[in-house]
């Protein structure tokens, strides 16, 4: 019989670092928590320095940047390279999800140029959630305790 | 005094004025002071707002910097960043006896915010040691404790050159959606007696409309019998915040709302009211679409219809008694407010219901019932528990969660669309989930 652990991911959920929003964050925590898995969430205004700091603390199996003040595309481009530029966290997964922009039209530009930055998946304003959910069912847990 | 903000909106009382105000901030000078003589000329008993950018409320001076030798647009105006001749030309001839001004930042530390407005000589701001640090801020609740008390000291000196400093509490908003009412009284009297405690005595207290009309009046009437009961040897006067959470998408949506908060305010005895636009559930609002909101609430205060209904009874379902016990359990930790404050929200005592910073318990829970009101759903430490019998299921579910955040705006487009039925409103876009950036 597998163990229950075995799919249970542990995501870290966070905004940006100009980002003072929360209820974007309190719903995903919701959200994940009710397809099985643990969430450790950073909360709103989150400089890169502790969001790498607290990566290393929690050894997430994934990422999750929220984002919705329209500063998405260049908090998230400063943000993924501190990540990368970590050793032990250069293959973690990381998704962002939001407002990317201020202008529509620009936005589909800013998801290329963030995926080829190094993020693993881009979902824009008005994707669907399920989106995300498939993506989290995606990621294989680091460290499996069957 | 006269020909302060304090004195203005007690005239305008006097008179049975409702005093309405935008929320306006430009980075560049010249719009600036366009959108406030725009305010200024609106037909309505107005004063003005300068609205401060994000940058310096969270006080990252090289972005402001950067972005104005970049000629790049801010969402407010940079007040420390700027100037103080800009400053002075910005309100010059505009700001006078008939048309005060009010800087709204947001800053948990507003140490040089306060230093730039004393020097601007500006009489009326707003915020508090809770409000500006828990909602937004990854602050500790302990400095900015530290912070607003050397600042409320230090606005409190304008006194001596004859000017009557007013600060108004935001504790009447916190999230700005799904708080309960009495946890909204109790913030925004407690922040009032903190700044009283430090030197301030002119202050208003503030309340934001929230989902149910009934409960909203109900709270308004309570916090009055707060002021006369913790605040009676003080000037003040009642705030009324156009609903804060997520907007309807219709203008005739928006419109109907902004219209329900102006007659909440009329009802409810408040002096002032905040006003939202049509455009924000989209973008920031213009210059001119703030004016037609302020001029629309200001037709709607003194409508006969809206001035009938002062006066009528509304029931007490406890909203009064509930933030009296959260403000006497506060006082009864320390004489000094700041020190009760902080352990309150160190014992839970007070507890913000999905508030993610790190000095908030975190434990209490709130959605909209059946019938639109807020109710508690879990009350965590907080001592009301001889008030308030939460429900046994007391977990609130991510789509709970998600269709309280927007009853206002469901109820208020689906009202729009029945009453305009020739409208090109398709079913599907007020049905259609909303994306996560929409909250």
């Amino acid at each position: 019989m597998p163990d229950l652990k075995v799919s249970r991911r542990r995501v870290l959920l966070s905004s940006v670092s100009s980002d003072s929003h929360t209820w974007n964050l309190v719903f995903l925590q919701l959200l994940i928590e009710e397809l099985g898995h643990e969430v450790v969430n950073l909360g709103a205004c989150v400089p890169e320095d502790e969001l790498v700091a607290q990566c290393l603390r929690h050894d997430p199996d994934l990422v999750v940047i929220s984002t919705v003040n329209g500063h998405g595309y260049a908090d998230g481009r400063r943000l993924i390279g501190a990540l990368r530029r970590t050793g032990e966290l250069a293959a973690v997964p990381v998704v962002i999800g939001g407002k990317l922009g201020v202008a529509g039209a620009a936005d589909e530009q800013y998801a290329a140029e963030l995926l080829a930055l190094g993020f693993d998946a881009v979902f824009q304003d008005g994707a669907d959630l399920a989106g995300l959910a498939r993506f989290i069912e995606s990621v294989r847990p680091l460290e499996v305790t069957a | 005094m006269s020909g302060s903000f304090a004195g203005f909106v007690r005239d305008a009382r006097r008179r049975g004025n409702l005093v309405v105000q935008p929320r306006m901030g430009f980075s560049d000078p010249a719009e600036m002071r366009a959108g406030l003589l725009a305010t200024k000329r609106a037909r309505a008993t107005a004063v003005g707002t300068v609205t401060l950018d994000s940058y310096t409320r969270v006080g990252d001076h090289d972005a402001v910097a950067r972005a104005l030798a970049e000629g790049l647009a801010l969402n407010g105006y940079p007040i420390v960043d700027h100037d103080p001749a800009t400053t002075d030309g910005v309100l010059a001839g505009v700001r006078d006896e008939t048309f005060p001004v009010q800087v709204r930042h947001g800053s948990p530390l507003p140490e040089s915010i306060f230093a730039a407005l004393v020097s601007a000589g500006l009489d009326a701001t707003e915020g508090g040691p809770v409000s500006y640090c828990l909602p937004y801020s990854r602050a500790p609740l302990k400095r900015a404790v530290r912070s607003w008390a050397r600042c409320c000291e230090r606005f409190a000196t304008l006194a001596d050159r004859g000017v009557e400093p007013h600060l108004e509490s935001f504790g009447g908003c916190l999230l700005g959606q799904l708080c309960p009412p009495s946890l909204l009284l109790a913030m925004t009297v407690l922040e009032g007696m903190f700044f009283r405690q430090h030197g301030i005595r002119s202050m208003s207290l503030s309340f934001t409309q929230q989902t149910s009309a009934a409960q909203d009046e109900e709270a308004l009437r309570g916090l009055h019998r707060l002021i006369d009961e913790y605040l009676s040897d003080v000037d003040s006067h009642v705030v009324l915040y156009a609903y804060m959470g997520v907007h309807p998408r219709t203008p005739a949506g928006s419109f109907r709302l902004l219209a329900d908060a102006t007659r909440l305010a009329v009802r409810g005895g408040a002096a002032r009211l905040i006003v939202k636009t049509p455009a924000e559930a989209h973008r920031i609002p213009t210059i001119r679409e703030n004016v037609a909101a302020l001029e629309y609430a200001a037709e709607v205060a003194v409508d006969p219809a809206t001035r009938r209904l002062v006066g009528e009874s509304v029931a007490d379902t406890g909203v009064h008694a509930e933030a009296r016990a959260l403000i006497e359990a506060v006082l009864d930790l320390h004489d000094d407010l700041g020190t009760a404050l902080l352990l309150a929200f160190a014992a839970g005592y007070l507890d913000v219901p999905y508030c993610l910073h790190a000095d908030n318990r975190g434990r209490a829970r709130a959605r909209v019932d059946g019938a639109g009101r807020l109710r508690w759903t879990a009350i965590g430490s907080m001592p009301i528990g001889h008030l308030v019998r939460p429900p046994r299921d007391a977990g609130v579910t991510s789509a709970e969660l998600l269709s309280s955040l927007h009853y206002v705006e469901r109820k208020y487009d689906r009202a729009a669309l029945h009453a305009a039925p020739t409208r090109e409103l398709r079913a599907h876009e007020l049905d259609a989930g909303p994306g996560v950036a929409a909250l």
